[in-house]
């Protein structure tokens, strides 16, 4: 994997990506943001897509992570996120208090199954 | 839910209270942009920008990559799904497929912002500049703050927010990734932890119907189980069946709704 991460050819793909396939939907966004239907089916569509790919990007992190988060057991992760939503919602849709209150789940219980 | 931040003194008052006239130029706006990286988003994204960091340090990138990867994306879903993605060594067409899929929300985030950024008055080049800046912070910032801010101004400000914003997520990443090696076992594992949670609860904060909420729960379930069926396709099947799923049941409903009640009523 070293080798994935340090030289130039890994920045020429990570600049080619940006420009190829990120930014221009931004522009696009741009271009259309004056006159189209947001409220419109299609693009309605293509929200719900987008949604559903982040939630489950998150679900994967959480359940398959690829690295330190592996440490704390699984019901331990989903416990800490579980206290996370609920404190997110409890607090009126506070979203500093429930990144605050899901971790500290995550450390406290990580050091006392230590 | 912002409302109280360390930047309130010098961001908020000025739109609020008898404008001072220094605060109203280009200059003023933009400063008192830059101060909301001061402020709770600023903090929760330098947060998950360390989360990031650690995270692109875990899976073999150079710091210099690492902070590349931050600017030049500037969106964390898209940059984690890109990091994820090299470090379980799928495809880069995968990879590249994802994070376009992925920055599709960009889009109809951008949509949204763009009336307020100044017009048709403001030069183009400058807004396609200023629209890097769309991600989920600059994106709630931009809407919480804009609406109040002289049309003249609103560029100016959003450049500031933007600019802040960015600084502020590259010194999160230099350090999550230098922290991350140096962090005990359950330290490092909470660093990490913060993408997941900021990037469920940031999608809870802006979901506004039901579709939205749809596509989150069935996006959630649905992820683990593509992930375990068709690993390296799983966000796109997981995005295109949740979502599809998500949204023919929301117009379902509505329709449904809608004919209950003997015709459209008000919306929710």
């Amino acid at each position: 994997m070293t080798d994935l991460g340090n030289g130039w050819t890994t920045a020429a793909i990570i600049l080619l990506v940006a420009i190829v396939a990120h930014e221009p939907w931004r522009w696009l966004g741009l271009y259309l943001g004056r006159d189209i239907d947001v409220e419109g089916d299609r693009f309605q569509w293509v929200r719900a897509v987008a949604t559903a790919l982040v939630a489950g990007l998150v679900m994967r992190l959480l359940i398959f992570p690829a690295g330190a988060l592996g440490g704390p057991p699984l019901w331990l992760r989903l416990a800490a996120f579980a206290a996370g939503v609920a404190a997110f919602f409890a607090f009126k849709r506070g979203l500093a208090l429930g990144v605050l209150v899901g971790t500290l789940v995550l450390v406290a219980g990580s050091f006392w199954l230590q | 839910m912002y409302h109280v931040g360390v930047a309130e003194g010098s961001g908020v008052h000025e739109r609020d209270e008898g404008e001072v006239a220094d605060a109203r130029s280009a200059a003023g706006m933009f400063l008192s942009g830059l101060a909301v990286s001061l402020s709770i988003p600023g903090f929760i994204l330098f947060a998950s920008a360390g989360g990031f960091g650690a995270l692109a340090r875990d899976a073999g990138l150079s710091i210099g990559n690492a902070l590349l990867m931050m600017g030049v994306l500037f969106a964390l879903p898209a940059q984690v799904v890109m990091v994820d993605q090299l470090a379980r060594g799928g495809a880069l067409v995968g990879a590249v497929l994802a994070v376009a899929l992925i920055g599709i929300r960009l889009l109809p985030m951008t949509v949204v912002i763009v009336p307020f950024l100044g017009g048709s008055k403001a030069s183009w080049p400058g807004k396609a500049v200023a629209v890097h800046a769309v991600a989920i912070t600059g994106w709630i910032e931009g809407l919480r703050r804009l609406p109040d801010t002289p049309e003249n101004l609103r560029l100016p400000h959003f450049f500031g927010i933007g600019t802040g914003l960015i600084v502020v997520a590259l010194a999160g990443t230099a350090a999550g990734y230098i922290a991350a090696g140096q962090l005990s076992g359950p330290l490092a594992a909470a660093l990490l932890f913060l993408t997941p949670i900021y990037f469920m609860l940031a999608l809870l904060a802006t979901a506004a119907q039901p579709s939205d909420w749809l596509a989150i729960v069935i996006g959630a379930v649905l992820g683990p189980i593509a992930y375990w069926l068709a690993p390296g396709f799983d966000l796109l099947l997981t995005g295109l069946i949740g979502g599809s799923a998500a949204h023919v049941l929301a117009r379902n409903w509505r329709i449904k709704r809608d004919a209950g009640l003997g015709g459209p009523g008000p919306r929710p």
